[in-house]
């Protein structure tokens, strides 16, 4: 930091925020920039995944076809029961232990934790895995079922479009996050962070996986609920 | 927040400089968001499994989500403990998109009445296979 600008220290005073946008050479004072570009990566990747979400409400609003009801599109029958949006419950689930357990994770990176950061890295992308298979099997039934971008036949033809544009993307998103996240707890492992002291790369990788559930939250309720 | 406890709980070996590199607290802050998402998620769910229909369920589906999104955001993503000028650089921008989502839906209801004008009747596109 440099010694001639004022900073303020309390990190959440308008005073702050002046300072840190008024002064030279960087804005975020005293954050990581590692951490700063994701958070800005993060932004822009909010405004792709909204883009999909807003024209989503387009296509659904202004078809004049019945919408498919997710509840039953997603339905599945276990044990002769046929439970509603179930296997997307599950999928929610399995993501937000995902999450715990990645917070976890970062918590102990700081406490300098080398084994348990890294297990509970693994156990983070193992559940990651896990969701992008149960998509993939979700992707398969619905396939099966003549689900098309183009069409279905359950209702109107922009449902397909839409599915496999939002689910696609987000699997996607979490498929480059279990890689990223198994590259960094082998790298954990490896004593790699102990040696050079930056812990701060677990939070950061941990920043993108919080987003990938995050943006899950908002298909969740706009997507299958709605 | 309390920036006291923060500022005092950095871990030693950290960045120069970078006072709040050492994102600690205390593991219960974790558990108790990862035990409310869980319960917000069956909240959700619930909303649907027991076929809330109408007002109550569109605003029960956005509660749930405004709330489970504030917490990711806040506490696993750490915002509630970065500073000001980061929280405004990242959470403002956003708010742009409302527009856009209006400007959206009026162009989708637009659209809408338009189809229903020149399509005649809507069973003249209704898919032959109807659920």
């Amino acid at each position: 930091m440099s010694q001639n600008t004022h900073v303020a220290t309390e990190p959440h005073s308008l005073d702050s925020l002046v300072s840190d946008w008024t002064t030279d050479q960087e804005v975020f004072k005293k954050v990581q920039w590692g951490k700063a570009m994701m958070w800005i990566f993060l932004l822009s990747d909010t405004f792709i995944f909204s883009c999909f979400l807003t024209s989503y409400m387009t296509v659904r609003a202004s078809t004049l076809v019945a919408w498919p009801n997710p509840s039953e599109v997603f339905a599945l029958t276990i044990f002769g029961q046929n439970i509603p949006l179930i296997l997307i419950a599950i999928m929610t689930f399995v993501l937000i232990s995902s999450s715990g357990t990645m917070a976890l994770a970062v918590n102990f990176g700081y406490r300098r934790n080398r084994k348990a950061t890294a297990y509970l890295m693994l156990a983070t992308a193992l559940l990651g895995a896990t969701f992008v298979g149960m998509q993939a099997f979700e992707w398969s039934k619905l396939i099966a079922e003549g689900v098309r971008p183009w069409g279905n036949p359950f209702g109107a033809p922009q449902f397909g479009a839409s599915f496999f544009m939002i689910t696609g993307f987000h699997g996607f998103h979490v498929s480059i996050g279990v890689i990223y996240l198994t590259i960094i707890a082998l790298r954990v492992l490896n004593g790699v962070y102990d040696r050079n002291g930056k812990y701060e790369v677990v939070e950061i990788a941990g920043l993108y996986w919080h987003f990938v559930d995050l943006v899950w939250v908002f298909i969740f309720a706009f997507f299958y609920l709605w | 927040m309390n920036h006291a406890t923060t500022a005092a709980q950095t871990s030693p070996g950290q960045a120069e400089g970078h006072d709040d590199a050492g994102q600690q607290h205390p593991l219960g802050v974790y558990f108790k968001i990862w035990g409310l998402l869980f319960v917000l998620s069956a909240l959700s769910y619930a909303v649907d499994y027991f076929g809330f229909q109408g007002l109550a369920r569109w605003s029960l589906i956005l509660i749930f989500m405004f709330l489970k999104a504030g917490l990711i955001v806040s506490v696993f993503m750490h915002m509630v403990w970065e500073r000001l000028a980061l929280i405004y650089a990242i959470l403002l921008p956003p708010l742009a998109l409302i527009v856009l989502v209006g400007l959206m839906s009026l162009e989708a209801d637009y659209t809408h009445w338009t189809r229903i004008l020149f399509y005649e009747t809507p069973a003249a596109i209704e898919p032959v296979e109807h659920h």
